[in-house]
């Protein structure tokens, strides 16, 4: 997997270990900022803030770090949902017991406890592995949704069990809490996503990415050539943790605002994020945006058609949309099982030969 | 003796009886996992699509209702007569051959030789697929199944027990019929993989893949066979559970009850996934009464996984579970 293109020099080393080597990538990653940053703030309106936009940020973020896990790693998890409410509720009680610090630390924070947990249930990956410990996994889900649900001091002894996030501000701008702007909900999704991705990137091309490499590859002779296995899932469960905690404190706190745990996030969170790296392609930070805009804009696209465009009642497009996305998820697994990252490199290799195939 | 010794004797019968239904879902997942090395997903949905099929055949629905009824303006939902529920099994059980053969054809043979990541993604696929089907072609609301299993308390346990402790315990006669059948289920299964041409097969393509198919052991009808054995238990199981607590969405849950009792057995043991069963039955019933109250309650949600985990950091192939040899 060489990462380089006839035609394209470096001359120093620095420049010959940039984030984008490629000259063509590096462009479009510039290009794809300047809209993301300074044209999309000044066009977007409630509804594509929250139906499409949003959702599909920090799903990304919540996609990067379960590809992280499973798809650089090798350690499946199932337990997404309930790592995301961990984010939420350490996210709420930070808010709200730390009201004077910035939410963006909180958020921050939130993902660092997150790392903490999952770390915590992570530890079993040592002994068990492959489906054992994806099932495993299934008991930090059920586990930590439960506790939420039933320890009051989570949720402040609010009569409802609900949790909804107080109004704060950065800069001056209203970011969480009913009174927020489309843009200034963007904005702070945006600004998450970019650092989470750049890490990320940074991350998987190190040292750090190749001793995951190495494990999901083959663990016994990864430990063989030196790599220490402890060490390296750990730190891909603990990574992975980091970026699905702020995945779920951006989930509660800018996105949702008031959430109910088992409603939001339940097992079904779990599989949607499990779904998003797969369809977007294991091992791969394009394929995690591209998977989780695909899962994202799936429903919102099935919900117009259906009841918007054919005046269906609203029961029914929910069970096509089970048909539809169980259906495209299996003809994409038999069709490209490597997701839309490799789909994407194929067209790139085709478009370069065309039209002359050799 | 004590009414707590009672009550939790009481409780761990019950357990016992539970274990035994979840046995009989995590039995469909062994299967198909030992057959074909597929973890499959769709177990709890296959039961549920099942008993909805088997209801639907009783009453005399007609599938596809409320599309049909959305595309041409109609409004039609019953044909208007009953099937006797003898013939709706043998109907409900032609399907899900029906269904086996359709999946084999059109998903798994695709898939061979991909990871097993893929193909468990795979059928998470299809339990979508199929649950979106299920409820398009029948409907959604809760429906009652009545095929004729006894329900309500046994009288005959609780005279007897009110006889011998002065009181008396509480099982239910469903639960009781539920562990005959599922005796007679797994005496069948024995006997199928044992004495019959087929089942030897079974058990060759189960050992080794590539043997098998060198003695001349069709792979894909196999494959076929062991999905159709796989959805006859889940018929079973969507029966029984149906019948118990109506046939609705959250029977398609039970996959995930049985779940941990496959890590605790192991996912390729049958024996294993009726004493896994039994022992995640008892387990939980008895933490519920024990501690539950003490930590908020409804902790059978989660009581079964932990109880798994542990067993699983120190055997990590399960109680039965083949023994992992790694090389590299």
């Amino acid at each position: 997997m060489l990462y380089r293109e006839a035609g394209d020099y470096s001359t120093s080393y620095p420049e010959d270990s940039q984030t984008f080597p490629i000259k063509f990538d590096r462009y479009r990653y510039y290009v794809i900022l300047a809209v993301a940053f300074l044209v999309i703030p000044f066009f977007i309106n409630d509804y594509w803030a929250n139906a499409v936009l949003v959702p599909f940020l920090i799903y990304s973020i919540a996609a990067i770090g379960l590809n992280i896990l499973t798809g650089y790693c090798g350690q499946v998890s199932l337990g997404t949902g309930g790592f995301m409410a961990v984010g939420a509720y350490a996210c709420y009680k930070l808010m709200t017991s730390f009201p004077e610090i910035s939410i963006m630390i909180h958020i921050l924070l939130a993902g660092g406890v997150t790392a903490a947990v999952v770390t915590l249930f992570g530890l079993p990956s040592l002994r068990i592995k492959g489906f054992y410990l994806a099932v495993s996994t299934l008991a930090a889900q059920f586990f930590l949704v439960w506790m939420f649900n039933k320890v009051p001091w989570f949720y402040n002894y609010s009569m409802t069990g609900m949790i909804g996030s107080p109004e704060r501000t950065v800069l001056g701008i209203v970011v969480t809490g009913p009174a927020t702007d489309a843009w200034a909900k963007y904005m702070v999704c945006l600004i998450f996503v970019t650092f989470c991705a750049v890490l990320a990137r940074n991350m998987t091309r190190g040292s750090v990415g190749r001793k995951w490499m190495a494990i999901r590859d083959m663990d016994i002779a990864a430990e063989i050539i030196g790599v220490n296995p402890l060490m390296a899932k750990l730190s891909a469960f603990a990574v992975s943790g980091f970026f699905i905690g702020i995945a779920g404190a951006l989930f509660f706190s800018v996105y949702l605002g008031a959430i109910e745990v088992t409603e939001a996030f339940g097992i079904e969170k779990s599989f949607l994020v499990l779904f998003m790296v797969i369809i977007g392609g294991l091992g791969s930070i394009f394929g995690s945006f591209a998977g989780a805009a695909f899962m994202v804009l799936l429903p919102v696209l099935l919900k117009n058609l259906l009841v918007g465009g054919l005046n269906w009642p609203t029961d029914l497009a929910q069970h096509l949309y089970f048909i539809i996305a169980g259906g495209l998820i299996i003809i994409f697994l038999i069709l490209e099982p490597h997701g839309l990252a490799q789909l994407w490199r194929v067209a790139k290799e085709k478009l370069r030969l065309w039209p002359f195939p050799h | 003796m004590p009414d707590q010794v009672l009550f939790a004797a009481e409780v761990m019968l019950n357990g016992l009886m539970a274990g035994v239904l979840y046995s009989l879902v995590a039995l469909g997942f062994v299967l198909i996992f030992k057959a074909s090395g597929i973890f499959n997903y769709a177990q709890g949905v296959m039961a549920l699509f099942a008993a909805l099929t088997l209801v639907g055949i009783m009453d005399g629905q007609v599938p596809f209702s409320h599309l049909i009824n959305a595309i041409f303006g109609t409004n039609i939902h019953h044909f208007g007569w009953h099937t006797p529920a003898l013939l709706a099994i043998i109907l409900t059980i032609m399907v899900m051959v029906l269904f086996a053969w359709l999946v084999q054809r059109f998903i798994f043979r695709h898939l061979v030789n991909q990871e097993p990541i893929i193909l468990f993604m795979a059928t998470i696929g299809l339990a979508y697929f199929l649950e979106g089907v299920g409820d398009l072609m029948w409907g959604s609301d809760i429906k009652k199944l009545d095929v004729g299993i006894p329900k309500g308390m046994n009288e005959t346990i609780e005279s007897i027990t009110h006889g011998a402790f002065g009181y008396g315990f509480f099982i239910d006669n469903l639960d009781i019929f539920a562990t005959f059948v599922a005796v007679i289920l797994v005496a069948i299964l024995v006997c199928f993989s044992q004495y019959t041409k087929q089942g030897r097969a079974l058990r060759a393509v189960a050992d080794d893949h590539q043997a098998a198919l060198s003695v001349g052991i069709s792979l894909s009808y196999i494959w076929i066979l062991v999905w159709s054995i796989a959805g006859f238990v889940a018929l079973v199981a969507g029966t029984i559970w149906g019948a118990k607590s109506g046939v609705q969405f959250s029977l398609s849950l039970i996959a995930l009850k049985a779940l941990p009792v496959l890590m605790l057995g192991g996912f390729t043991s049958i024996p294993g996934a009726i004493i896994g069963g039994l022992i995640i039955g008892v387990g939980e019933k008895l933490f519920e009464f024990l501690v539950g109250p003490w930590i908020g309650g409804a902790t059978e949600n989660w009581f079964a996984y932990v109880l798994a985990l542990l067993f699983l950091v120190f055997r990590p192939q399960g109680l039965f579970g083949e023994k992992i040899i790694e090389r590299v």
